[in-house]
């Protein structure tokens, strides 16, 4: 395989927690940034709370490759219920980062996972979703702390661009914008690790 | 940075059905008529919004089975209607009567067709086995790679069929084109308006003034005929694609034909293959150019009318080809596309010919890799210098 030049990333979420929307949302938001994008969902059992896979990729240059992507350079796992259930650390060598919703510590997240706590980031998205959406959606925040983890990317002006997204999808419910909003610029705060 | 191709161009993201609903859009027919099912489901859904919006004039039939949807589709397109509609899978296997009728009434239907493997066992996902087992029903049949394929190609289609008078078929392959987010170039509603035109048909039923009979019992006097000058006119549409990819580049930028080239100059091993699994090959191609490897990939775009003689021609000078299809033919030698392509360097390369060999892949959206294609082209060089052929087909990543 040639010398990567672009960026992949893995989502690991279930059914209801909005692992496909948060790729979606990313890639829309790179681009914006005047990258090359592509955002695909893994589609399989499509039901509440089963074990879903949503994926991105971003390159300086048109993206051509329309194969799964199995050595991600980041993995984004919505529930942490997940890393018990599901190998969520596959491919990610020695050099993948791994961002965990949960209320635990990079120490005890990267033991649970078994990978270096250099490779390991954590932010409570799902308690930030609580206290600024109202409910336990963790998809906006753990896009947050992703904008953050995958470093390169403006905070203000990914907050611009989603802000108009959210005000398209959202047109009959303009009450969740600003929650959604605050959950990205919190978790992009709060997000711990390496 | 993202660049246009024409100055007029809109960097988008959208799925391959969010862009082939854009492009219908643009295009705004007089009717569509159609039945949900996955992975097409959103191109008419999002084309139905948009008639509910009234954005655009279009009249939207909600029928009840794909059956239905193409008979609507040849009674609006037989009164003189400019008309379009969407399927997958087994609804195009539904439509399957009717496909024909179509065809043979000469009425230039556009219909966006998102690959689906075939049941049973049942799959919702990508495989070419649909389309390919319609390829005979006497319908245009054009493949797009990705989005902005997918998104030109409805426009081009349009035109294609109208000037055809054949019905032309426009397909993504399911769930890796058609729900994957990409960037995708769209061009002002204006532009794509005036590159598609006004549809005048040259018969309409509901033209009271010049009445005639469509669709009438034709035993052994005229049949025959009829069914010729539709394979005439399948023949002569070769043209027609070709002029209107011309002027597709003229006005936004974008060059077509009937199959794409890529490094095929000098190749000495190359790859034919239709659909999304041509853009990872091409990044396997670009390793082995490298290396040092002359490789190439001839990618199909246009599967009807086939390009017989020109991809003879073609592949005259490659010493080794593998033709990959996605889609099988149970127990006949070989897959379509191989058929195709042996037949053509059969019939046309004038004795000098590549060694072929087949490969069956992705059915039911089954992963195809990189390292995958690496190994297919291994095989080819290895062809090249002199090692047997042995297996003609064989299959890829197949357990």
């Amino acid at each position: 395989m040639a010398e990567k030049k672009m960026i992949e990333i893995r989502w690991h979420g279930r059914g209801g927690q909005g692992a496909k929307t948060a790729a979606l949302l990313f890639a829309e938001t790179v681009l914006a940034t005047g990258k090359y994008v592509q955002a695909f969902p893994e589609y399989g059992p499509e039901r509440m709370g089963a074990p879903v896979q949503s994926f991105d990729r971003i390159s300086d240059s048109p993206i051509t490759v329309h194969c799964a992507v199995t050595e991600p350079d980041f993995v984004v796992i919505l529930d942490p219920s997940l890393m018990d259930s599901v190998p969520v650390t596959d491919g990610i060598g020695g050099k993948g980062k791994v961002i965990v919703n949960t209320s635990f510590s990079v120490e005890d997240t990267a033991k649970h996972l078994g990978i270096p706590s250099s490779q390991v980031y954590v932010v409570n998205a799902s308690q930030i979703a609580v206290e600024t959406i109202g409910m336990n959606i963790p998809n906006t925040p753990m896009f947050g702390a992703l904008v953050k983890v995958v470093g390169d990317l403006n905070l203000e002006s990914v907050l611009d661009d989603t802000k108009k997204k959210l005000e398209l999808k959202f047109r009959h419910k303009p009450q969740v914008i600003e929650g959604n909003l605050q959950s990205i610029r919190r978790a992009f705060n709060e997000v711990q690790g390496a | 940075m993202v660049l246009t191709t024409n100055p007029k161009g809109k960097i988008v993201a959208k799925t391959g059905n969010e862009a082939m609903a854009e492009a219908m859009r643009q295009i705004a027919p007089d009717v569509v008529a159609a039945y949900p099912i996955t992975p097409a489901t959103e191109i008419v859904q999002i084309f139905s919004q948009f008639v509910a919006d009234g954005v655009v004039p279009t009249e939207y039939v909600a029928v009840e089975s794909e059956h239905s949807a193409m008979s609507a589709c040849i009674g609006s397109s037989a009164a003189g209607a400019r008309t379009m509609t969407g399927t997958s899978s087994q609804g195009l296997a539904l439509m399957w009567e009717m496909l024909y009728i179509a065809a043979g009434l000469r009425l230039p239907i556009v219909m966006a067709v998102v690959n689906r493997a075939l049941s049973s066992p049942i799959n919702i996902h990508g495989d070419q086995s649909d389309t390919m087992g319609a390829r005979d029903a006497g319908w245009i049949q054009i493949y797009s790679e990705n989005s902005q394929e997918a998104y030109d190609n409805m426009i081009q289609g349009m035109k294609i069929a109208e000037q055809a008078k054949l019905p032309t078929m426009v397909t993504t392959d399911g769930f890796i084109i058609s729900h994957c987010m990409e960037v995708v170039e769209t061009m002002p509603d204006d532009m794509v308006k005036k590159f598609v035109g006004e549809y005048k048909p040259e018969r309409a039923l509901l033209d009271v003034k010049k009445p005639y009979t469509l669709g009438a019992l034709d035993l052994q006097d005229y049949y025959f005929e009829h069914r010729y000058q539709l394979a005439d006119a399948m023949n002569k549409s070769k043209q027609i694609i070709l002029d209107v990819a011309k002027d597709f580049e003229k006005e936004f930028g974008r060059k077509y034909d009937l199959y794409e080239k890529y490094r095929m100059d000098d190749a000495e091993v190359a790859l034919v293959i239709i659909g999304s699994a041509a853009g990872t090959s091409k990044v396997v191609v670009d390793e082995l150019r490298e290396k040092g490897v002359k490789a190439g990939l001839i990618k199909i775009r246009v599967f009807r009318p086939f390009p017989h003689q020109e991809l003879a021609k073609d592949l005259a000078n490659v010493k080794a080809v593998a033709v990959l299809d996605r889609s099988d033919s149970c127990a006949a030698s070989t897959a379509p596309l191989y058929a195709e392509v042996t037949s053509a360097l059969f019939t046309h390369s004038g004795g000098k010919a590549p060694k072929v060999v087949n490969y069956v892949y992705g059915l039911g959206g089954r992963d195809i890799t990189l390292e995958h294609v690496g190994e297919v082209f291994d095989r080819l060089v290895e062809i090249k210098d002199g090692a047997k052929v042995g297996e003609i087909l064989k299959y890829i990543n197949l357990r």
